[in-house]
C-alpha cells in the first residue's frame, strides 16, 4: 500500500530480478575470473543480509530502533556451536528432565536456532517495548550486552575465546555444506524465502498495524488497536530470522564466540539496514553487500579503515538518507 | 449515551477541566463551544481515554469507562477525530480508512492476505470514502491530499471504525468556505445515525447543526441548552459570543 | 561473609557508583534537554583518560595533568557538538545513533593511530598511592577514597549549579519542558553547547580517574557507556537526581553481586562451577535490576518529563 508509482514499481521489480540473477550467477562469475574467495565473501553477505532484513522488519517497518540485534544472531550461532560441541565431546547437553544429546543435524539445529532467537526476542521485547525512543535503544543495547557477558561466562563452551566447530551442520547426504558453492546456494535460498515471507507479512493486516504504529502510534490507539502485541510479534519474528542467520554464520565461520553479540555488531547491522534503505527489505541485503565490500576494500588500503568508515556514516546520515535501494529502485512512498 | 460526572483535570496550576458534568443523549448532536484554550480538546481527550482525569467519571452507555484505555473505548464504539489532522501520510486514502476498518473487524489474523487487496477491508473503506466525498481520491497518498481532504479523511477513518458515537474536534478547522459547507452537509447526513459530540469554532455551523450546546470557558461549563437558549443567554453573550464574533 | 569484606566491597561499589554518576549526569541532561542519544559520550571518557595519561609525565603531576586535560576534553566535546551533533538534534533517534556510532569508530581509530593499540598504565599520584585504614584493620586504597570524595563533591557542585544558578534553572526547565526554553528567549544553541561541554568535562574526569584503576585502552569508553545507559534508564531520562540514585544503585549492586554471588553459589555446588556461574550471573545482575525497574516503572525511578 505504500505503492511506488507504477513506473517505480516496475523499476523495483527489475532491480530485484537483476539482483537475484546476479546472485545466482555469482559462483560461476567468481569461477570465471578465478576469484573463488568471492563465493565465501558473498556467503557472508547473504548471511548478514538475512540478519539485516530481519532487523529491517522491526526497524524500517516498525520504527523500533533495536540496538541489540546481534544478540539474537549470537544466540543462533551458539545453538549450533553448543550442540555441535556436545557431539564432539560425547556428553549430553542435559540429562534432566529429558536427555538431550548434541546434534549436528541441520534440520534440527537450524530451526532450533530460529526458535531460540524467537524466545529470547520474546523475553527481551516484552520488557523493552514497554518503553519508546531513547530508552528503547538503550535497553535493547543493555540486554544484548547482558547476553554478551553471559556468553563470556560459558566457560564450558570456550568462555571469552568461543569454540571452533569441528563439523558443519548436516543436511542429508546430498547436500554437503563443506562445498562452498553448495553452502552459498543454501544461504541464498534461505534468504530469498525469508525476504518473501517478510514481504507478505509487511503487506498483510498484521504488517499494516506494525507500520501504522511506526507512523503514528497514538492514532492507532484511537482507532482501537493495541499495537504492543503486534510490535512484539514483529520483534519475535525478527529475532527468529536473526537466530537463523546466526546458525548460518556459525557454519560459515566454523566458529562461535561472544564477539558475535558485541554491541559493534549490532551497530553494524543498523548501518547495513540504513545504508541499503530502511523499510524496503531488499535494501538491507544491498546494504550488507556494500558494508562488507567497503570493509574489504578499505581494509586493503589501510589497517585503520574505521577512521574512514566513521565519517562516511556521519555523511550518509546527514546527506544520503534514502539508502542505496532508494537510489537503485526509485523512491518509494514511504521514504522519509 | 455518554455522561461525565464532575470531571476534573489540571495541568500544573492550570485547571483545564473544572467539574464538568455533561449528558449526551443517544442520537443527538451535542456541540461544545468556547474560546481558544477553554479546554475543549482536553475534554475530548478525556472522553476518548487518551488523558486520565484527575477526578470525576466518564460513563459510556451507563458503564463507567473512566479507567478504560483509549483503544478499548474505541473498540467499544467511541471514535474521535483530531483537531490537528492525524492520518497516516504515506498510506493512500483507501489504506488509511482500511486500517480503520481493520481495527473494527478485530481478530482475523489473516497473515497471508495482502491487506490492500482484501475486499473485506477495502469494500467498507470505499463506502466510507464515498460518504465523505473522497471516493475519487481513494488511491492518492494522504500526504498529497489537500488540507480539506485530509480533514474529510479524518472523518472517514472515524466512521470506518464502526462507532456508535463520534467525538469530532473542530472538523472544519482551517477549511475554506466551500469545503466548510461540504463538511456541514456531511455532518447533517451523519446526524441522527450517530451520536455526535462536536467541538467547533464556526458558530454558523454549530447553530445550524446542534440539538444542544454547551459553552465551556476556562474549563468550566458556563451554560448549556438548546441553540435558542444559548443564543439568548446573557452570560454567554458577555463571556463569549459578545467579544468574539467568529 | 565477614563485615570487613562487606565494608570494603561497599566502598568499591560506592566508587563505581560515583564514576557512573560522572558519566551519567552529563549524558542524561543531553538526553533530557536535546532529546538526543549520544553514543560518543564514552569517547570523551576515553579521551580524558588518554590526555591525562599523556600529560602526567609531561607536567610531572597527575592532578595537574587532569587540570589541563579536563578543559581540553570540554573543548573537544563542544567542538564535536558544534561540528557534528548540532545538526542532529531535530533528527530521528536512529540518525543520532548512526552518526554517533560513526563518531565512536572515528575516535577509537584515531586513538589507536595516535597512541597505538597497547594499553597504557597510569599510576596514581604518590601521595594517594597508599592505603588508609578506614576502620581499624580495614586498609583501603587512598586513591579510591579520593575518587569517592571527588565524585561526591561533583554531585554537590552539580546540585548547587542546578538548583541555585540561572543556568541551572534553564537546564532544569529544558530537561522537563524543551519547548519552554525557546519561548523564554534563551540562546538555546549556546546553552546546548555549554551543557555538552559540561558533560564532556565530567566524562573526562571519570576517565582520568579510572586511568590508574583500569588500563587506559581503546574501547574503554564503550563498556562504561553501556553501564551508564543502564543507570540512566533506571534513574529516568533527563533527571540528574535519577542519575545519582541509579548510579549508586548500579555501582553497589554490580560490585556486591560480583563479590558475593560466587561465595553464595559455592555453598550449593562445586567451587569451579560456582565461580564460573557466579561470575556470569554477577555480570547479569544489573541488567536484571534494570528489567525489574522497568517492569515496575517503564519511565525509570525519577522521570523528568511529566
Ligand atoms: N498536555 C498539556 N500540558 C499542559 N497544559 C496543557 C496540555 N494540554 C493542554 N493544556 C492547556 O490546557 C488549556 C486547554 O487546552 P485545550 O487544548 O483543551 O483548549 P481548546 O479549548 O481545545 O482550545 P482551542 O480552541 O485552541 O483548540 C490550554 O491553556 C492549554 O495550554
Ligand atoms: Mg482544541
Amino acid at each position: 500500500m505504500l505503492e511506488r508509482t507504477n513506473e517505480g514499481n516496475k523499476r523495483e521489480t527489475a532491480a530485484v530480478l537483476i539482483g537475484l540473477a546476479l546472485l545466482v550467477a555469482l559462483p560461476f562469475l567468481a569461477d570465471a575470473i578465478g576469484k573463488g574467495f568471492y563465493v565465501t565473501l558473498f556467503t557472508r553477505i547473504l548471511i548478514l543480509g538475512l540478519a539485516a532484513v530481519s532487523l529491517d522488519l522491526i526497524l524500517g517497518y516498525g520504527g523500533m530502533v533495536s540496538f541489540g540485534h546481534a544478540a539474537f544472531v549470537g544466540i543462533g550461532a551458539y545453538v549450533v556451536g553448543i550442540l555441535s560441541w556436545h557431539v564432539f565431546d560425547g556428553s549430553p547437553l542435559m540429562t534432566w528432565p529429558v536427555v538431550i544429546e548434541g546434534t549436528e543435524n541441520g534440520f534440527v539445529v537450524w530451526p532450533l536456532a530460529a526458535l531460540m532467537g524467537a524466545l529470547f526476542a520474546l523475553a527481551i521485547g516484552a520488557i523493552s517495548l514497554r518503553t519508546t525512543g531513547i530508552s528503547f535503544i538503550m535497553i535493547t543495547l543493555a540486554f544484548a550486552q547482558m547476553l554478551f557477558y553471559l556468553a563470556i561466562g560459558l566457560r564450558t563452551y570456550g568462555g571469552e575465546d568461543g569454540i571452533a566447530l569441528y563439523n558443519k551442520s548436516g543436511l542429508g547426504s546430498s547436500i554437503d555444506l563443506f562445498d562452498k558453492t553448495t553452502f552459498y546456494y543454501v544461504c541464498l535460498a534461505i534468504l530469498v524465502v525469508f525476504v518473501w515471507l517478510c514481504r507478505r507479512l509487511t503487506r498483510s493486516r498484521f504488517g499494516m498495524v506494525v507500520r501504522g504504529a511506526r507512523i503514528n502510534e497514538r492514532r492507532m490507539r484511537a482507532l482501537g488497536f493495541s499495537p504492543y502485541r503486534h510490535k512484539l510479534t514483529a520483534f519475535v519474528i525478527s529475532g527468529a530470522g536473526a537466530g537463523l542467520s546466526g546458525a548460518l554464520l556459525a557454519n560459515a565461520a566454523e566458529f562461535v564466540g561472544p564477539a558475535y553479540m558485541s554491541w559493534q555488531r549490532s551497530g553494524e547491522l543498523i548501518v547495513m539496514v540504513v545504508l541499503g534503505g530502511m523499510g524496503t527489505l531488499f535494501g538491507p541485503v544491498v546494504g550488507a553487500a556494500a558494508f562488507l565490500l567497503l570493509e574489504e576494500g578499505l581494509a586493503d588500503l589501510t589497517e585503520h579503515w574505521q577512521i574512514v568508515l566513521g565519517p562516511v556514516l556521519l555523511f550518509v546520515v546527514v546527506f544520503a538518507r534514502r539508502g542505496i535501494w532508494g537510489w537503485i529502485a526509485g523512491p518509494a512512498r514511504e521514504d522519509r | 449515551m455518554l455522561e461525565t460526572r464532575d470531571l476534573y483535570k489540571r495541568f500544573g496550576g492550570l485547571v483545564a477541566t473544572n467539574h464538568v458534568s455533561l449528558s449526551i443523549e443517544a442520537g443527538e448532536l451535542h456541540a461544545i463551544i468556547g474560546p481558544n484554550g477553554a479546554g475543549k480538546t482536553t475534554l475530548i481527550a478525556q472522553l476518548a481515554g487518551e488523558l486520565r482525569p484527575d477526578g470525576g467519571a466518564v460513563l459510556f452507555d451507563g458503564r463507567d469507562v473512566t479507567a478504560l484505555p483509549v483503544q478499548h473505548r474505541a473498540a467499544a464504539g467511541l471514535a474521535r477525530s483530531f483537531q490537528i489532522t492525524s492520518v497516516f501520510p504515506p498510506f493512500t486514502a483507501l489504506a488509511n480508512v482500511a486500517l480503520a476498518v481493520q481495527a473494527h473487524a478485530g481478530h482475523s489474523f489473516r497473515f497471508w492476505r495482502d491487506a490492500a487487496r482484501d475486499g473485506r477491508l477495502t469494500g467498507p473503506a470505499r463506502q466510507a470514502l464515498d460518504l465523505v466525498g473522497l471516493g475519487p481520491r481513494a488511491d492518492v497518498p494522504a500526504e498529497l491530499l489537500s488540507h480539506g481532504e485530509r480533514r474529510q479523511l479524518e472523518i472517514a477513518m472515524a466512521l470506518a471504525t464502526g462507532p456508535r458515537m463520534l467525538l469530532l474536534d473542530e472538523p472544519m478547522a482551517g477549511m475554506g468556505p466551500a469545503e466548510g459547507a461540504g463538511m456541514v452537509e456531511l455532518l447533517r447526513k451523519l446526524k441522527g445515525h450517530y451520536t455526535i459530540l462536536l467541538v467547533e469554532h464556526d458558530m454558523d455551523a454549530v447553530f445550524a447543526l446542534a440539538d444542544w450546546i454547551t459553552v465551556l470557558v476556562n474549563g468550566a461549563v458556563i451554560a448549556t441548552g438548546t441553540p435558542d437558549e444559548i443564543r439568548s443567554d446573557p452570560e454567554v453573550r458577555r463571556a463569549y459570543l459578545g467579544e468574539e464574533t467568529v | 561473609m565477614n563485615t570487613l569484606l562487606l565494608v570494603e566491597q561497599g566502598l568499591n561499589g560506592l566508587q563505581l557508583g560515583v564514576m557512573l554518576f560522572l558519566m551519567a549526569a552529563g549524558l542524561t541532561l543531553v538526553f533530557g534537554i536535546m532529546d538526543m542519544i549520544n553514543l560518543a559520550h564514552g569517547s570523551l571518557y576515553m579521551i580524558g583518560a588518554y590526555l591525562t595519561a599523556t600529560l602526567t609525565p609531561l607536567v610531572g603531576s597527575f592532578v595537574l595533568a587532569m587540570v589541563v586535560a579536563l578543559p581540553l576534553a570540554a573543548l573537544i566535546g563542544m567542538a564535536v557538538e558544534v561540528v557534528a551533533l548540532r545538526t542532529l538534534y531535530r533528527r530521528e533517534h536512529l540518525d543520532q545513533v548512526l552518526a554517533t556510532f560513526g563518531l565512536i569508530l572515528f575516535f577509537n581509530e584515531l586513538v589507536r593511530i595516535v597512541w597505538g593499540p597497547q594499553p597504557i598504565f597510569l599510576k596514581p599520584p604518590d601521595w594517594l598511592a597508599g592505603t588508609v585504614e578506614i576502620i581499624p584493620g580495614v586498609p583501603y586504597p587512598a586513591f579510591r577514597l579520593a575518587i569517592i570524595a571527588v565524585g561526591l563533591a561533583v554531585a554537590g557542585f552539580l546540585y548547587l549549579l542546578i538548583t541555585r544558578t540561572r543556568t541551572g534553572m534553564l537546564i532544569r526547565a529544558g530537561a522537563s519542558n524543551r519547548e519552554m526554553l525557546g519561548a523564554l528567549g534563551v540562546d538555546v544553541k549556546r546553552l546546548y553547547t555549554l551543557v555538552f561541554g559540561l558533560g564532556a568535562a565530567l566524562a573526562a574526569l571519570a576517565g582520568a580517574m579510572a586511568g590508574p584503576i583500569l588500563a587506559v585502552q581503546v574501547g574503554m569508553g564503550e563498556s562504561i557507556l553501556i553501564l551508564t545507559f543502564v543507570v540512566i534508564v533506571i534513574g529516568g531520562l533527563g533527571s540528574v537526581r535519577g542519575a545519582l540514585v541509579g548510579a549508586l544503585l548500579v555501582g553497589m549492586v554490580d560490585t556486591l553481586a560480583r563479590a558475593l554471588l560466587p561465595t553464595v553459589l559455592r555453598t550449593m555446588m562445586p567451587p569451579s562451577q560456582a565461580d564460573g556461574m557466579g561470575a556470569s550471573l554477577a555480570s547479569m545482575t544489573i541488567y536484571i535490576l534494570m528489567a525489574a525497574v522497568l517492569a515496575w516503572k517503564p519511565r525509570g525511578l525519577f522521570p523528568a518529563h511529566a
